[in-house]
């Protein structure tokens, strides 16, 4: 798979619900339409939660992915304000 | 973009996962100032919740103290704060929940000399008073000033809530163009109130307020939201604006602020 080169990347490991998505909401707010946020994260329920809620506010999951034992990498497009 | 402290966005999480709000959303309510006429049963909630809410500047007015008759619904005031200057108590209240708000207690009456001045930097201005001089002073003076103004009232078992968009929307006087005759109208003191009402309404106001900060939604724009605590029942009626109001119609009489304090006795 083509890697997607992020314009912001986070590290939200150690953060639990709702502030993973607090978080990761704050970063995509700070991009443009178009841009794309990459996120750390070590939370299974956030790995469920993010992508469900970035959706639902009407952004772009690229790729959910589970890159080891503890972390997930998730990569969103903003496709509006 | 704002940066966060950690206390704050746990404090506004729950606004910030909203999508009508966000982070900018959030942003926008600290930068808000907001003028709230009276420190009494209207003032404490909408006061109490907009702190609540992160709204950055607070300004209070009222000349009253706090008496224990008003702890059945004033809910910014304790047994604690009994004498003392009711916008002090209100400030210390708010300033418990939410040391980011800047709370500005103003002591004092409002009169037509100082009221422009007053609320000169300020975005919104809540009508929380008791009394029709002061209604239509500060009615006169948003209009004036262009300034969004969020009225309530309330009465025994029935409280209203009105959004004033100045030449947008209709006014006060749109809607009644002169004060009742003293006396006319009884007041809190007179005809009692149930204590929770306030309550109610201010909630409302502050909501009114918020949308306004925020820029989203509908506000009570040219309505009058009606309820009526014993039945539980809402109504809202249409308000047009009066192309002959004395105040922002097509022929305007009234281009100063008006004291109608003579005549009236002063509210406790």
């Amino acid at each position: 798979m083509e890697e997607i080169a992020a314009d912001k990347r986070i590290n939200i490991k150690g953060f639990v619900c709702p502030y993973t998505f607090v978080k990761a909401k704050l970063a995509i707010e700070s991009l443009e339409v178009g841009q794309v946020l990459e996120i750390l994260l070590d939370s299974e329920e956030a790995s469920r939660n993010i992508p469900k809620s970035m959706e639902d506010h009407g952004q772009k999951m690229l790729k959910n992915e589970k890159i080891n034992d503890t972390d997930w990498i998730l990569v969103v497009r903003k496709e509006r304000e | 973009m704002m940066d966060f402290t950690d206390d704050q966005l746990q404090r506004y999480s729950r606004h910030i996962i909203l999508p009508e709000v966000g982070g900018k959303g959030q942003a926008k309510i600290a930068g808000a100032k907001v003028f709230i006429v009276g420190a009494g049963g209207l003032g404490c909630p909408v006061g109490y919740y907009l702190t609540a809410a992160g709204v950055g500047t607070i300004a209070l007015v009222d000349n009253d103290s706090v008496e224990m008759s008003n702890l059945q619904r004033q809910i910014a005031h304790s047994v604690n704060t009994i004498g003392m200057p009711k916008v002090e108590s209100a400030k210390r209240t708010f300033e418990a929940l939410n040391p980011d708000v800047r709370v500005i207690a103003m002591q004092r009456r409002l009169s037509k000399d100082d009221i422009l001045d007053l609320i000169r930097d300020y975005d919104v201005v809540v009508d929380g008073s008791d009394n029709f001089p002061t209604r239509y002073l500060v009615n006169d003076a948003c209009v004036m000033a262009g300034k969004p103004l969020v009225s309530g009232a309330i009465l025994r078992f029935e409280g209203q809530v009105t959004t004033i968009v100045p030449h947008d929307g209709p006014c006060y006087r749109c809607l009644f163009e002169e004060p009742p005759p003293a006396g006319l109208v009884p007041s809190c003191q007179e005809a009692g109130v149930l204590g929770v009402l306030p309550g109610v309404i201010g909630a409302l106001q502050a909501t009114e307020v918020l949308k306004l900060i925020l820029g989203k939604g509908e506000v009570l724009k040219g309505e009058l939201l009606i309820y009526n605590a014993l039945k539980t029942e809402f109504r809202k009626v249409k308000v047009p604006r009066n192309p002959s109001c004395p105040l922002c119609g097509e022929h305007r009489t009234i281009t100063e602020l008006v004291d109608y304090n003579e005549g009236y006795c002063s509210m406790p």
